[in-house]
C-alpha cells in the first residue's frame, strides 16, 4: 500500500515529519519499506506561460515561444505538438538541473537562441505522458516555484502490510491507526448524502447472498467522461501508484484509496435490465477488461445483467461494459463481498488487482453506503451528471456479525509479563474505537467494523500489546527447570561425521534437492524418483533420489573453474517414492579426484585411486566403530566403472556403493580426469557399536606368511573369511601384502601374500601347533578354491 | 739391534693414531701395538727375561704407555665419529621452508557451520533437537498451524507440490505440530532442516535452512521470548547487538513480532536495522489443534533463516553464493 504523507496528514495532524510517521508506522507493526520524496528536486522550475507562438524559421517542427515565468519573458525553442498561446505549463528556467541530469543553459535551436525549456512530465520525473508539454490548469499562477504549486514537498510511503491487516488498506484505516499510535485527533471529513434527482433505478437481484449479503447499486446519467480530472485528484493517485484513467475510474480508485471500498461503474447503456449477483455456470466465458478471453470457474462470482456477465465480482470488470468515451451513463457498484468467495480467484486468473487485494484480505461491510456516497458527489463534482437513488440489497443473515469479545486482564498479563490494570487496557483499546464495557473482572470489547481480524481474545491481547509498544514490554532472562540433552553414545552425531570427513579432506557442499529428470537417469537413479507439480524449471523438476547428480554437478562446476585436485561430501536428505510407501533416507554422497597429495618439491605424487577411496571408507567405519561385520562385494551400479565398484555391506545388509565413476559418465561429462565416488547410507554408517572391554592376550603373537596362488576369479576377501574360519579364533589378523599378476605366474592367476598373525589367548603357541594350524588352512583353501601354495 | 723401549713405541703409535683418518685405520693402529701379537704387548711378553730386580720398573713403564695409548685410541675414535655424523647430518640437511607435503583440508558449508553454532547456543539454554519430514501434508504445513485453507497468509508461502497435494514443506514449523501431538508440555525444541519455496531471485532461493524454536510450559510470557531472543543473538553474533521487536503477523503466532539487530556495516557505517528472526506466543488455535490446553499451558515460538545468520556472521553479500558451491567459495569457511 502506498500513501503520501499529505493525504495522511489531511486526515490526522501530527508533528511528525514522513519519515517519523515511517518508523511509528513500521514499530506498530505496519512496517514501511520506503518513505521517498514524491518528487524529486526541481528547483528553478517555475510555472510557466505561452504569450506568444511563431513558427521556426528553419525547422517545420520547431516552434518558437515567447514564455512569461521568469522575472522577464524569455524566448524558448520548442518542439512539443501541444504548445500553444495560453497554455500554462512548468518552465525550467536557466541554471536548472533536470532529474536527468540534464542542465539548463542558453542555446540555439537551428539558429535561434533559446533560454531555458518547457518540460513534459518525464523530462521531470512527474509522469509518463511524453506526448507533449505537461499541461498545468489555466488558473496556474504564473511564476510560482512548480514544487510549491504541485505540493510536491511530500513523501510517499511504501508500506508492507500483513494479510491480516485490510483495514490498513486505505487512508481512512491508516489515520485511524496513526491516531491510535500518537494520540493525535482524528479528522475524519464528514460526507453528506447525494439528494437523488431522477428516479432511475435498476433491479437488483442477490442471487448467491452468501458471496454478495450486500450490494448497492446507483444510476446517474448525463455525466462528462471528457471532463478533466482535478489535478489534485491526478496527483493524489499518481503518488499512491495510479495512473489518471478519466474522471469516472478515477473517482472510484480516489475513494478505494481514501475509505478501502473497491468500487466498480458500469456503462449503463451496456446493461441489459437488471442486476443479478450470481456463481458463474459450466462452460461460461467472459472477455475481461485487459481484452483476455477467459473461462470462468464455477466458485466465481459473476455480475451479470439479464443476459450476461458483466464482471467477475471484486476481481475486474468486463470489457464492454466499462464506462468508454461514449458513456454518459452510468451505474455505479458498491458492493460488499465475502473473503472466501473472492481469494484466490484472481491469482487463477493472473490478475493482482487493488479490488480483489482488499476483497479477499477483507472489506469493512458497513464502508458501502458512504463509500457510494462519497463517489457520487465526486462524480457530479467533477463530471456533472443527474444521480438516482442508492438501491440496495443486503442479506443481513450473510453479512459479518458485529462481534463482542471478553478481555480479561490477568490474561493480558500472563500473556505478556505484564502489570496492566483494567483502566490501562481499556484505555488502549479505546484509542483504537473500540466500544469498552466492564464485566465484572472483565472487559466487554466491540471492535469496529472495519477491524475483521480482531476475533478472539488474544487478538486484543496482541493489540494492547503493540500499543504499549513492543520495546516497552518487559524482558525476563533465560530460566527454567534443568533438563539433560545427552544424546545415545551409539550413534554419530551428524556435526561429528562432518568434522571427520573435513579432517581427511573433504569440503562440504550443499546441493539442491530437486534435479532433473535426466541427471538420475544418467546414474541410474530414476527409479521411484517423485516429480513436483509446480517445479521452477526441468533442471529441478524431480525430487532427488540420490546425492549423485548434485556432486557431480558440483564436481563438474569446479573442474571448469580449474578446480583439479578436490574431494567432496554432502549429508542429506533423498527421497523415494518406492513401493513401501514415500521415504527420505538420509545419504552421505563422497566423491575424489586428482591426485592424493598437492604438488610438492619431492615429486608429483600420484594419483588417487580405487582403493584410496575404499580406505577412506574403511577408515570412517572404523574410526566410528560402526556397528556390523564390514564386508565389501563387487557392484553392477551403471554409474560406476565395471571393474572398479563395490558396495560395502554391514551384518550383510547393503549399506552403500562406491568405486571409479564410469569413464563413459566422464566422457559424457567432458571431465578432464577420473572421479571416485561413494554413495552411503548415511544412518547405517552413524550406528556405532559401544566399546565393550575384552582382556588381552599376554602370550607373544606368531606370524606366519603364505604364497598364494589363486584364481583370477576368486575374491581375496572370501579367502580372508575363509582362513579366519579354517584358523578358528588364534588367528587373530590376516595382512594382504602383496597381489602380483605377470611374468612367472600362470596367466589365469594372481599371486597372493598373506601375512597371518597367529596367538593364543593362555599361552605361548608352540612351533609344531602353529605348522599344524597353517597345515589345516592351506588344505581347506586348497579344497575350496584350489589355490596352489607358491614355491 | 736394540729392543725398542716403551717410550719409543708410544711415540711411534700416538703418531700414527693422530694420522688415522677412519675408525678402521685406528683400529690397525690398536691390533698393531695393543693386540695380542702387538708391540706393547710383546714387551710385556718379554718382561720375563728380565733380571727381577727390574722387571717391576719395566713392567710399570710398558703399562704406562699401554694406557696412554688406549685412552688416545678411544678419544680418537670419539672425534672421528663426531666428525662423521657430522658430515651426515650435514648431508641430510633440508631447505626446510619448502613447503610440506600436506593434503588440502575439506571443511564445512558455511550454512552447516553457522547452524551447528545456532543449535549449540540452543543445546546451552536446554533446546533438544527435533526433526520432521520434509515432504510435508497440508495439514502439518498449514493448516494444523491455523493457516486456514485458501487465506491470503498462505500466498506468503509459495508452495512446491506434489502431484498428490503432499508439498514440500515451507518452513520447518509442522516440526512444532508433530512434537506437541507426541508429547506433553514442558516442551523445549528447536528443529533445524531444510525448507523450501517456489522462489528464486537475487534474494531468494528455492531451498533454504530454518531452525525453529518451541517452547510451552506453564508459566511462559512475552517477556521471556524477548529475553531468550536477545540472549541468543548476543551469544551467536558475540556482541551486545541493539534488538528490537515489531508487531508482525503469522497465523500461528499471536501476538507476533519481526526481530531486527542494529547491525554495523564494515565500513562501520551507522547501524541499519536488519530482520533476522520472526516469533510469537503460540497461537491458541495452534495448542488446541494439538491437544494442549491453552488455558493452562502458554508457549513461545521462533523462526530464524540460517543463511541470514551466516551472512550477516560471515560477511558474505550474495545469498546464491551458498548454493553454487565453488571451492574457492567454500574453502574460506573452514
Amino acid at each position: 500500500m502506498k500513501i503520501n504523507h499529505q493525504w495522511l496528514s489531511a486526515w490526522v495532524r501530527t508533528d511528525l515529519n514522513a519519515s517519523e510517521v515511517a518508523e511509528r508506522f513500521t514499530l506498530a507493526g505496519l512496517e514501511v519499506d520506503q518513505c521517498l520524496p514524491v518528487a524529486p528536486a526541481l528547483e528553478g522550475v517555475v510555472v510557466g506561460e505561452i504569450t506568444e507562438v511563431e513558427s521556426h524559421p528553419d525547422a517545420d517542427r520547431l516552434r518558437v515561444c515567447r514564455v512569461a515565468g521568469d522575472s522577464r519573458d524569455r524566448v524558448i525553442v520548442c518542439g512539443a505538438p501541444n504548445a500553444r498561446v495560453g497554455l500554462k505549463a512548468p518552465l525550467a528556467t536557466l541554471g536548472t538541473k533536470l532529474p536527468g541530469g540534464l542542465q539548463i543553459k542558453p542555446a540555439r535551436l537551428r539558429g535561434v537562441a533559446s533560454e531555458g525549456m518547457l518540460c513534459s512530465e518525464p523530462e521531470l520525473g512527474l509522469g509518463d505522458n511524453a506526448d507533449g508539454l505537461m499541461e498545468l490548469p489555466a488558473d496556474a499562477p504564473v511564476g510560482t516555484p512548480l514544487t510549491r504549486y504541485l505540493g510536491l514537498d511530500d513523501h510517499v510511503l511504501d508500506i508492507d502490510l500483513t494479510p491480516n491487516r485490510a483495514d490498513c488498506l486505505s487512508v481512512r484505516g491508516l489515520a485511524r491507526e496513526l491516531a491510535a499510535l500518537t494520540g493525535a485527533e482524528l479528522n475524519e471529513p464528514e460526507f453528506t448524502s447525494v439528494e437523488p434527482v431522477i428516479d432511475d433505478a435498476v433491479e437488483i437481484e442477490l442471487l448467491a447472498p452468501a458471496d454478495c449479503p450486500r450490494y448497492i447499486g446507483r444510476v446517474i446519467r448525463g455525466v462528462d467522461v471528457s471532463a478533466p480530472t482535478p489535478l489534485w485528484m491526478v496527483e493524489a493517485l499518481r503518488r499512491c501508484g495510479m495512473r489518471s484513467l478519466g474522471p469516472i475510474v478515477d473517482v472510484t480508485n480516489y475513494v478505494l484509496l481514501e475509505l478501502g471500498q473497491p468500487m466498480h461503474a458500469f456503462d449503463l447503456a451496456r446493461v441489459n435490465g437488471g442486476i443479478r449477483v450470481r456463481r458463474a455456470e459450466a462452460n461460461e466465458r467472459m472477455t475481461l477488461l485487459d481484452e483476455r478471453d477467459v473461462a470462468l470457474d464455477p466458485d466465481m462470482l459473476l455480475i451479470c445483467d439479464d443476459k450476461r456477465p458483466l464482471a467477475i465480482g471484486g476481481v475486474i470488470g468486463g470489457l464492454d461494459s466499462g464506462v468508454g468515451e461514449a458513456t454518459t451513463d452510468i451505474l455505479l457498484e458498491s458492493a460488499w463481498f465475502n473473503p472466501a468467495s473472492i481469494v484466490g480467484r484472481a491469482r487463477r486468473l493472473g490478475l493482482a488487482t487493488e479490488s480483489a487485494h482488499r476483497f479477499e484480505r477483507g472489506v469493512d461491510p458497513q464502508l458501502q453506503r458512504l463509500a457510494m456516497e462519497r463517489a457520487t458527489a465526486l462524480i457530479l463534482d467533477i463530471a456533472g451528471g443527474r444521480p438516482g437513488p442508492a438501491i440496495e440489497r443486503a442479506d443481513p443473515a450473510h453479512l459479518p456479525e458485529s462481534v463482542t469479545l471478553r478481555l480479561r486482564p490477568d490474561r493480558v498479563n500472563r500473556l505478556l509479563g505484564t502489570t496492566l490494570d483494567k483502566g490501562e487496557i481499556s484505555e488502549i483499546l479505546k484509542r483504537l474505537g473500540m466500544a469498552v464495557e466492564e464485566a465484572g473482572d472483565a472487559l466487554e470489547v466491540a471492535p469496529p467494523s472495519a477491524r475483521r481480524d480482531l476475533a478472539i481474545e488474544v487478538d486484543l491481547i496482541e493489540e494492547v500489546a503493540r500499543l504499549v509498544g513492543y520495546d516497552h514490554l518487559p524482558v525476563r532472562r533465560p530460566r527454567g527447570r534443568l533438563r539433560l540433552l545427552a544424546g545415545s553414545e551409539s550413534e554419530v552425531p551428524g556435526v561429528r561425521l562432518r568434522h571427520q570427513l573435513a579432517a581427511r579432506g573433504f569440503q562440504e557442499i550443499i546441493t539442491w534437492s530437486f534435479v532433473s529428470h535426466e541427471e538420475l537417469v544418467r546414474v541410474g537413479q530414476d527409479d521411484g524418483a517423485q516429480e513436483l507439480a509446480n517445479p521452477l524449471s526441468r533442471e529441478m523438476a524431480v525430487l532427488r533420489t540420490s546425492l549423485l547428480p548434485g556432486l557431480l554437478r558440483t564436481a563438474g562446476a569446479n573442474f571448469r573453474r580449474g578446480q583439479n585436485d578436490f574431494r567432496l561430501f554432502e549429508l542429506g536428505t533423498c527421497f523415494r517414492n518406492g513401493e513401501d510407501g514415500f521415504i527420505e533416507p538420509a545419504r552421505l554422497g563422497l566423491l575424489m579426484t586428482g591426485r592424493m597429495h598437492a604438488e610438492h618439491a619431492s615429486g608429483p605424487g600420484r594419483a588417487i585411486d580405487f582403493f584410496d577411496l575404499k580406505g577412506e571408507i574403511e577408515h570412517l567405519l572404523a574410526l566410528n566403530r560402526v556397528s556390523g561385520k564390514v564386508t565389501f562385494r563387487p557392484c553392477s551400479e551403471s554409474w560406476l566403472h565395471p571393474g572398479q565398484g563395490a558396495s560395502v555391506y554391514l551384518d550383510g545388509e547393503c549399506a552403500g556403493s562406491f568405486g571409479q565413476l564410469h569413464p563413459e559418465l566422464v566422457k559424457q561429462l567432458d571431465w578432464p580426469k577420473a572421479a571416485f565416488v561413494a554413495e552411503l547410507n548415511a544412518d547405517r554408517v552413524r550406528r556405532t557399536a559401544l566399546p565393550s572391554h575384552r582382556s588381552g592376550s599376554r602370550f607373544p603373537a606368531v606370524r606366519r606368511d603364505l604364497a598364494l596362488l589363486v584364481d583370477h576369479g576368486i575374491a581375496a576377501s572370501d579367502l580372508l573369511e575363509a582362513i579366519s574360519e579354517f584358523g578358528g579364533e588364534k588367528i587373530e589378523k590376516c595382512i594382504v601384502f602383496d597381489e602380483y599378476r605377470g611374468p612367472g605366474i600362470d596367466k589365469e592367476c594372481k599371486s597372493l601374500a598373506i601375512g597371518l598373525i597367529i596367538r593364543d589367548l593362555s599361552r605361548t603357541l608352540k612351533d609344531d601347533e602353529v605348522d599344524a594350524l597353517i597345515g589345516r588352512v592351506v588344505s581347506g583353501l586348497e579344497q575350496r578354491f584350489g589355490v596352489r601354495l607358491r614355491g | 739391534m736394540s729392543t725398542p723401549t716403551p717410550d719409543g713405541l708410544l711415540i711411534q703409535a700416538m703418531e700414527l693414531v693422530a694420522r688415522a683418518g677412519d675408525p678402521r685405520t685406528l683400529d690397525e693402529v690398536r691390533v698393531q701395538y695393543l693386540g695380542k701379537k702387538g708391540a706393547l704387548t710383546g714387551l710385556l711378553k718379554q718382561l720375563g727375561q728380565l733380571p727381577p730386580d727390574q722387571r717391576r720398573e719395566a713392567g710399570q713403564a710398558v703399562n704406562r704407555s699401554k694406557q696412554t695409548l688406549e685412552s688416545a685410541i678411544a678419544e680418537r675414535l670419539r672425534a672421528l665419529e663426531q666428525e662423521q655424523l657430522s658430515a651426515q647430518l650435514a648431508a641430510e640437511a633440508l631447505d626446510v621452508t619448502l613447503p610440506g607435503r600436506m593434503h588440502e583440508p575439506g571443511g564445512q558449508h558455511p550454512v552447516h557451520r553457522a547452524l551447528d553454532r545456532i543449535l549449540a547456543i540452543f543445546a546451552q539454554l536446554g533446546f533438544s533437537v527435533a526433526t520432521g519430514p520434509e515432504v510435508e501434508d497440508d495439514h502439518h504445513n498449514f493448516e494444523a498451524l491455523n493457516f486456514p485453507a485458501h487465506h491470503p497468509a498462505r500466498a506468503m508461502h509459495d508452495t512446491f507440490y506434489l502431484p498428490d497435494g503432499r508439498l514440500l514443506r515451507t518452513h520447518t514449523s509442522p516440526v512444532q505440530i508433530r512434537v506437541m501431538q507426541q508429547t506433553s508440555p514442558p516442551v523445549r525444541i528447536v528443529a533445524p532442516g531444510r525448507v523450501f519455496r517456489a522462489d528464486s531471485d537475487q534474494t531468494h532461493t528455492p531451498q533454504f535452512h530454518q531452525v525453529e524454536g518451541l517452547l510451552v510450559d506453564t508459566d511462559v510470557t512475552f517477556a521471556d521470548l524477548k529475553g531468550l531472543l536477545a540472549e541468543f543473538v548476543n551469544a551467536f553474533f558475540e556482541d551486545e547487538l541493539e534488538v528490537r521487536l515489531r508487531p508482525s503477523y503469522f497465523p500461528f503466532t499471536e501476538p507476533s513480532a519481526e526481530v531486527d539487530v542494529r547491525w554495523t556495516g564494515e565500513d562501520g557505517a551507522p547501524g541499519r536495522w536488519l530482520e533476522v528472526l520472526g516469533c510469537g506466543m503460540v497461537h491458541p488455535h495452534v495448542l488446541r489443534n494439538c491437544g494442549i490446553d491453552p488455558e493452562k499451558y502458554t508457549g513461545y515460538a521462533f523462526g530464524l533463516g540460517v543463511e541470514r545468520f551466516a551472512m550477516l556472521r560471515y560477511r558474505v553479500d550474495d545469498l546464491r553464493l551458498f548454493f553454487e558451491n565453488d571451492l574457492n567459495f567454500l574453502r574460506q569457511f573452514r
